[in-house]
């Protein structure tokens, strides 16, 4: 198929119906609404269902209701209504059913702005809700990406009756960039044998987040942890820039992750041997090729767009045997590229220390300017 | 090869229509592109903006802090762009909305009374054309007759009636830009 202009946000709700999403239930918030926007045209045009609910609460628990059903169902939204789905999210969690749930963030905390922000990394990737659950979450940096996820997304939440959430920020949703678009599937029910589609001439199934008794719930916990498991052997994705003879490292996802290309592009035409991990899911976190990674490389340096979320994940692995250095744009700012380039220039030319808390460096280091 | 576009003027003016034109020319000649637009609470009124970067690689970032072209529908945004442009880079500015010079000498700004042009076509809506015109001076990447196959490849059918006087406002944007140029001592 040709490649046409495609904005991030249709381009979702776009590559979702051609995935075979039969249910969709979402709440309008800036800069999310144009997915909700342009499904309220193109689901009943297709008789299939759109709701727009009273609320996010209303939206996430009606997703739960349709995942019951073995469909394909999808929710989206923006930061604070994200937040407002986290008990829903929990529960279907607990019910082991699969849905899809896609966040465009924004400035944060609170109400915060409109603005193109990553502030939702934690939340998206350690919980949110309650409980001890895993969930996938990928994290594309383009609208080409965004299309090949948002389809990837319903058969990985099948596969492993999983949440999996997409993250992307508003520039990403706004963003129009030659995609191309995969055909439309067929809808192809799955007879799932958990699913609560009918009962007749069949026996009657029942789909809950509930075990009173707490070694059933904990055998539960151990289910989710074993399913995981595979998720982490089998479900890693990042792509890679420059990294062959990369001394230095940049780490970046989604919009933080492409503008670092930029920056590492300008880095090598000057000279410096950088390279760039961009992780498609960051949960599971792509750990194994951090992990091969850090044998080769001087410094890291990771970039995001908050104050240093997904750090935690680079600092779990490098532990302390290489330099890792931090460098954000929170609250709704997008880095340009020579900010990274600087930084980038600073830890090529060294030495670097190893740090026991690069957030506090880059802090005293951001607010010094200030 | 890869270059930055910001387009700019106030909401109405056909800022964002004119990024996405440039935008499909660029893509139907084989170009990664990207387009972005300012979608934060200055389009409701007041200044409107869209960032367009044409490249022959993958795109890293979409926006860009010093562009080396940019099109000015207005005054204000002629004040903000003026600034920002990287030396040796080209302003499009509409003359028709502008009451003073420019004030840097290391770029060059192209003068063009886009609404008086627009306006002697006959639709003072073609504006953003007349600029894209003048702008694609400093673009030899784009050709005039690329923008005109990507208005006619992408223009909803019931627009396509517009298209000849779409031509007729890039042909004339780039013609009067040319002149600005043969001015410019080598």
């Amino acid at each position: 198929m040709p490649k046409e202009l495609w904005k991030g946000n249709e381009a979702i709700a776009e590559a979702a119906v051609r995935a075979g999403l039969e249910a969709y239930f979402g709440y309008p918030i800036t800069p999310q609404t144009e997915v909700l926007e342009y499904l309220s045209r193109r689901m009943p045009e297709l008789g299939r269902a759109f709701v727009q609910a009273e609320s996010e609460l209303g939206a996430i628990n009606m997703v739960y209701g349709a995942a019951c059903t073995g469909v394909r169902v999808m929710s989206s939204s923006s930061s604070p209504g994200v937040s407002l789905m986290m008990e829903g999210l929990s529960y279907i969690a607990g019910t082991e059913i699969p849905a899809v749930l896609v966040n465009v963030m924004r400035g944060g905390p609170g109400l915060g702005n409109i603005a193109p922000a990553q502030g939702d990394y934690y939340q998206a990737v350690r919980g949110g809700g309650h409980g001890d659950y895993p969930r996938i979450v990928l994290a594309p940096a383009s609208v080409q990406e965004a299309i090949d996820l948002t389809a990837l997304s319903f058969d990985l939440a099948e596969k492993y009756r999983m949440i999996t959430m997409l993250i992307l920020d508003g520039s990403t949703g706004q963003m129009m960039e030659p995609a191309e678009m995969p055909a439309m599937q067929e809808i192809k029910r799955k007879n799932f044998e958990w699913a609560t589609n009918g009962a007749m001439n069949r026996e009657r199934r029942i789909l809950s987040s509930i075990y009173l008794n707490p070694l059933d719930e904990e055998k539960t916990n151990l289910r989710l942890l074993t399913r995981w498991q595979d998720v982490q052997a089998n479900e890693v994705r990042y792509k890679e820039y420059f990294l062959e003879d990369a001394q230095f490292i940049v780490i970046g996802f989604g919009t933080a992750g492409r503008v670092a290309l930029s920056a590492v592009r300008e880095a090598r035409a000057q000279g410096i041997k950088v390279g760039l991990l961009r992780p498609i899911t960051v949960s599971p976190f792509p750990y194994e090729a951090l992990e091969q990674l850090t044998g080769q490389a001087e410094a890291f340096l990771v970039t995001e767009m908050n104050t240093g979320q997904m750090l935690d994940d680079v600092m779990l692995t490098v532990r302390g045997r290489k330099p890792v250095e931090f460098y954000g744009r929170p609250g709704g700012v997008v880095p340009f590229p020579d900010e990274i380039l600087n930084e980038i220039k600073r830890i090529a030319a060294g030495p670097v220390p190893v740090h026991s808390n690069p957030r506090v460096s880059w802090l005293h280091r951001a607010t010094a300017h200030a | 090869m890869q270059k930055e576009i910001i387009i700019a003027g106030f909401g109405g003016q056909g800022v964002l229509f004119g990024g996405q034109v440039v935008a499909y020319a660029a893509m139907d000649n084989g170009k990664d592109v990207t387009w972005i637009p300012s979608y934060g609470p200055e389009m409701r009124g007041g200044t409107a903006n869209c960032t367009v970067v044409i490249a022959d690689h993958e795109i890293g970032s979409p926006l860009v802090k010093n562009p080396p072209l940019a099109i000015a529908l207005n005054l204000p945004s002629f004040d903000k762009y003026e600034e920002v442009l990287a030396p040796g880079g080209t302003l499009v500015v509409n003359q028709s909305m502008v009451d003073r010079a420019a004030k840097r000498d290391d770029i060059h700004v192209i003068m063009v009374p886009c609404n008086e042009i627009a306006e002697e076509i006959g639709d003072k809506k073609l504006m953003n054309m007349v600029a894209i015109g003048a702008l694609l001076t400093a673009l030899p990447e784009i050709k005039v007759e690329d923008v005109e196959k990507a208005l006619k490849g992408h223009l909803p059918t019931r627009h396509q009636h517009l298209l000849p006087k779409n031509y007729e406002a890039l042909k004339r944007g780039y013609e009067h830009a040319q002149k600005e140029w043969d001015k410019v001592p080598a």
